[in-house]
């Protein structure tokens, strides 16, 4: 039993040991970056390649306040509790400045209660949850990308210009598909108080059973479906939906559908006349954007997902604040990036001072098939800071600015 | 009546890929007792295999040989996997296996991303198959309809080559007793391989056939392991036809859950479950779990026994050298202690059911998860201090344990472990839907200790007080008359109800006992994090702490403590490379081979044939 106890205790020690190695007084800015690298590897390895390229440019430049910028990649295996003990190794022990990343919400919100309580500044990089920024919203913590609401509230738009009255939806079942679903119906109703809403399906995630789900709408006869299903659920979806003919001569409406990320994988099956969000990277003529898309094809000779942009407006965002702070002091960054301007590729965005969302816009347009494969057609770039609620009501829900 | 009809054929083509798969779990169960967690791998590799060949392969023969042959490859992988991952461990203690298999799991995994990458597959439709048919007006697939007509077919062979081959009798021979088997002579080694050739060749067929309705991506391996251990037991451990019904059961229920209560969708077959074994304790055709084994497997082990003094001491010291960790390490060593005591004292109270009770529980995390939500939901609308939480979410957590156990405690074995997996997932769906209260995934977040205690250093020492507080309580209770009764109940239950201990409320009592300190430790964790999520409840979490217990050694006391430290620093370590789960399947898999009695049990054993502890002061 010594010897075991012995055991424990050279393990203990050894922890011990390896931290009392810390590494300090390197000359770079280090920022942590958590990231869920394996679970979600088809995400993470574009917005990896973002981050890299816009290192890259930043680098060459001559860095942010005269030192270069560092990135730490780590792995919090999808596990929120995971995400906060690595957050608070890479402040305490790698020196990092602050901490960026994450896409599944509960993790983002996670490592937000963190950032808000030891007061540390957390950026948001791809957690869609409304209630990052709102209800569970605090003085560190900031959002990049256009949250669920605004995504939402955009496809609304466009739905209430069709005639269509019967909606059906189908959304996973947590929190990211029930705030979208809130989201849409709420914007949809504004516009058009006529609709209504026949049916809502609420698959597991990653656990559809899309025969049942298309014959539960089917039954419901619906003039318009609204889908936020994704990854391989938005797969079965669709081929058991186009099988039984249950997209025919009905309006559907898809967020995210239009990612790259999310219909490449369907190849020629992705579905024709579907409105969605999305990425049209192939379709820019000039501009940021088209420079954008430029530079990351000829440094790794793949197509760029939404994943590689938000990455690349990471570090732009960070090394835009750090220059505007003249430090990397925590409060002087909060200060920082609190009414921050960022230009990026898709136009300049702006952190709201109310609650810390940025404007980032999206591309809202329709689905075609071309050469065998999903693009978006008639898009239309419309602008986040559009599709935000009134102050009153941004108050209302947010604590942290009363 | 159309669309009825339509409805249930839907259901009884989902049921054919779960069958397949989970008849494969169910005959490698049957005959090896292993619980296979690696069983999802296999129907993905089936998946990506098929995909692959039938890029290679056109035509309608080239998509139906292209399953066989992922059938057979997948059973090949098997063979390889037992051959060498399984088969020098088979005298290791029972369900030690399951450790290996959960190394497999993370190996496939990195494996498979390396190969396929990243990105999802789509499945290419079955050739000639692509339309539907109309059925009283409703659109059915044909390939739904081509699903239908095979599974009986499967399930024919199956039956056939069971009872008529003798391959089929020595399976069936060695489901009911396999020791005897043995004895009249067959080569036990060969028996178990064929059987995971087969059982690992179905879940391939399973992956492969499914694929024009879905296709091959990385996350199907867990997201179908659930759903086949619950056809599994709904059905009877090692009974064909039970899992056949059982997946019909279950996919056409689902069905319609999906058309008439479209929120059940993630609990509904728990409910299934819970309610199957509840009133039929062994699955619908499932017989009463023969106690097959002759004796306990592998050597016989030394009684614990407490420290004694020189024990004490060492105790003592490593403690005050842990305490001086404040003065010497950096903060974040103190953050990682935390975690690490945390763990410990998670695993520490699934050891004392296991290993004192002999009573195997999958859902652990239900009372760990517990605890953290309880304390939380005090902290958010009752405004709690965190005193008091650590006082009443441990008390909460029991009375959780109570009712779960009075359910629970009447089976035994794997089917005891599968009802407390059945509860925990209740437990993790309640907290999942009922987003008002819970805050559902978005969870429960600014839940942080109380100022006095919110200094990392604080909460260090709060933290190795309550934690190894409550280590200390377990292993006292293991040295009490209590913990004597409690094992007594385990290793012979007739004899102990002989001399007058009432077995099942002894094993009531450790249960209640064992749920109390995993929500302790959970209180600590949600303190510690300052948030809390459905995570913390999942399946992976109770799977965690089974690993940490048999990693560590199920035989000792120091186990769980041991393998709690050694995955988290592993843990820990690993993941900041890119190919971690690789290597950490690797690694686990080779201290299973190296230490089949877990790594405190075995170094015990070296330390003392090497001389430096006595035998008799093992432990």
């Amino acid at each position: 039993m010594k010897l075991i106890t012995k055991i424990a205790g050279l393990a203990m020690a050894s922890a011990i040991g390896l931290s009392s190695v810390s590494a300090f007084a390197a000359e770079t800015i280090k920022i942590g970056e958590i990231n869920h690298y394996k679970r979600m590897a088809a995400f993470t390895t574009p917005y990896q390649n973002g981050i890299k390229l816009a290192l890259s440019e930043v680098n060459g430049a001559g860095g942010v306040l005269g030192k270069p910028l560092e990135f730490i990649y780590r792995d919090d295996q999808g596990k929120p509790g995971e995400a906060v003990k690595i957050a608070e190794e890479l402040i305490t022990r790698d020196g990092a400045v602050m901490i960026t990343g994450t896409i599944f919400s509960h993790v983002g919100l996670a490592i937000a209660s963190w950032a808000g309580q030891k007061k540390h500044v957390y950026l948001a990089a791809e957690p869609l949850a409304d209630a990052l920024v709102w209800a569970k919203g605090n003085k560190y913590t900031f959002r990049l990308r256009a949250s669920t609401h605004m995504q939402a509230s955009m496809l609304a738009e466009e739905a209430a210009k069709n005639p269509a009255v019967k909606y059906a939806t189908i959304a996973p079942n947590y929190a990211y598909g029930k705030d979208a679903v809130a989201a849409f119906e709420k914007a949809l109703k504004k516009l058009r108080p006529d609709v209504v809403f026949v049916t809502k399906q609420w698959p597991g995630l990653f656990k559809i059973d899309a025969g049942a789900e298309v014959q539960a709408i089917e039954a419901a006869k619906p003039d318009a479906i609204y889908n936020v299903t994704f990854g391989g659920d938005l797969a079965k979806f669709v081929r058991e939906g186009s099988t039984r003919g249950l997209f025919d001569n009905r309006l559907v409406l898809g967020l995210l559908t239009g990612e790259p990320e999310y219909i490449d994988p369907l190849k020629d099956e992705a579905p024709e006349n579907w409105i969605v969000t999305g990425y049209p990277w192939y379709d820019f003529k000039d501009g940021a954007n088209k420079t954008f898309v430029d530079a990351y094809m000829a440094k790794y000779s793949e197509r760029p997902g939404i994943g590689s942009l938000v990455g690349y407006m990471v570090v732009k965002t960070i090394a835009a604040g750090i220059t505007k702070a003249g430090s990397t002091d925590t409060e002087a960054l909060v200060k920082a990036f609190e009414g921050l301007d960022v230009a990026t590729p898709i136009g300049k965005i702006h952190f709201r001072e109310i609650d810390h969302q940025a404007t980032s816009g999206a591309f809202v347009g329709k689905t075609k098939l071309k050469d065998g494969k999903g693009i978006m057609v008639d898009w239309t770039f419309k602008d986040g800071a559009n599709y935000l609620p009134s102050d009153e009501e941004v108050k209302a829900m947010r604590p942290a600015s009363k | 009546m159309g669309p009825f009809i339509a409805q249930f054929l839907t259901g009884l083509a989902n049921a054919a890929a779960l069958f397949l798969v989970a008849s494969g779990l169910s005959l490698i169960f049957g005959v090896t007792r292993i619980v296979n967690f690696a069983h999802g791998s296999f129907y993905m590799l089936g998946a990506f295999i098929g995909y692959t060949v039938m890029q290679l392969l056109p035509g309608a023969f080239g998509f139906w040989s292209s399953i066989l042959v992922a059938g057979l490859a997948v059973g090949l992988i098997g063979v390889i996997v037992e051959m060498l991952v399984l088969r020098p461990i088979y005298r290791a203690p029972e369900l030690f296996q399951l450790v290996a298999t959960f190394g497999v799991i993370l190996v496939i995994q990195d494996l498979a991303l390396i190969t396929w990458g990243a990105e999802d597959l789509l499945g290419p439709r079955a050739p000639g198959l692509k339309g539907v048919i109309r059925i009283l007006g409703e659109p059915v697939p044909k390939y739904d309809l081509a699903l239908i007509a095979i599974t009986p077919f499967i399930l024919f062979a199956l039956w056939y080559l069971i009872t008529k081959t003798r391959l089929g009798v020595l399976v069936r021979a060695a489901t009911q007793d396999r020791e005897m088997v043995a004895a009249l002579g067959v080569n036990q080694s060969w028996l178990f391989t064929g059987v995971f050739f087969l059982g690992a060749m179905l879940a391939g067929l399973g992956g492969a056939l499914q694929l024009p309705k879905g296709g091959a991506d990385l996350l199907m391996d867990f997201n179908i392991l659930a759903s086949i251990f619950v056809v599994v037991v709904i059905g009877g451990m090692g009974s064909l036809p039970g899992a056949f019904i059982a997946a019909v059961l279950i996919s056409v229920l689902n069905v319609f859950g999906v058309r008439y209560m479209p929120q059940s969708t993630l609990v509904l077959m728990y409910v299934v479950m819970a309610v199957v074994l509840i009133i039929k304790p062994y699955g619908l055709m499932g017989r009463k779990e023969v106690a097959g084994e002759h004796g306990q497997v592998g050597e016989p082990e030394q009684p614990f026994s407490p420290f004694g003094r020189r024990g004490r001491l060492i105790v003592a010291v490593l403690l005050i050298a842990l305490a001086t960790l404040p003065f010497l390490g950096s903060k974040f060593a103190m953050i990682l202690a935390i975690d690490i005591i945390i763990v410990c004292l998670f695993a520490a109270s699934l050891h004392f059911i296991l290993s004192l009770g002999g009573l195997v529980s999958f859902g652990h995390a239900a009372f760990f998860g517990g605890g953290a939500y309880a304390a939380a939901l005090m902290v958010h609308y009752a405004g709690s201090p965190m005193e008091l939480a650590f006082v009443l979410a441990p008390i909460i957590t029991g009375f959780l344990a109570i009712i779960i156990g009075w359910f629970c405690i009447r089976l035994t074995g794997v089917y005891f472990a599968m009802l407390t997996l059945a509860f925990s997932q209740l437990l993790w769906s309640l907290v999942f839907q009922w987003g008002e209260v819970t805050g559902g995934d978005d969870g429960m977040v600014s839940i942080w200790p109380s100022p006095w205690a919110s200094d990392t250093t604080v909460f260090f020492y709060l933290t190795m007080i309550i934690g190894f507080g409550g280590i200390l309580v377990l292993r006292h209770a293991a040295h009490s008359p209590f913990g004597y009764a409690l094992r007594a109940s385990r290793d012979s239950a007739g004899r102990a109800e002989a001399t007058g201990i009432n077995t099942k409320r002894v094993q009531f009592v450790a249960f209640t006992f064992a749920g109390a300190m995993a929500g302790l430790a959970g209180t600590l964790f949600v303190f510690s994090k300052g948030s809390i999520f459905p995570t913390e409840l999942e399946i992976g979490k109770s799977f965690d702490a089974l690993i940490m217990v048999f990693l560590g050694g199920v035989k000792t006391l120091a186990g769980p403590l041991v393998g709690a430290s050694a995955l988290s620093l592993m843990q820990d370590y690993l993941t900041r490379f890119e190919y971690w789960r690789l290597a950490l399947g690797l690694l686990i898999i080779a201290v299973v081979i190296i230490a089949p009695e877990g790594i405190a049990g075995t170094s015990q054993k070296l330390a003392a044939r090497w001389g430096i502890i006595r035998r008799d002061e093992v432990q």
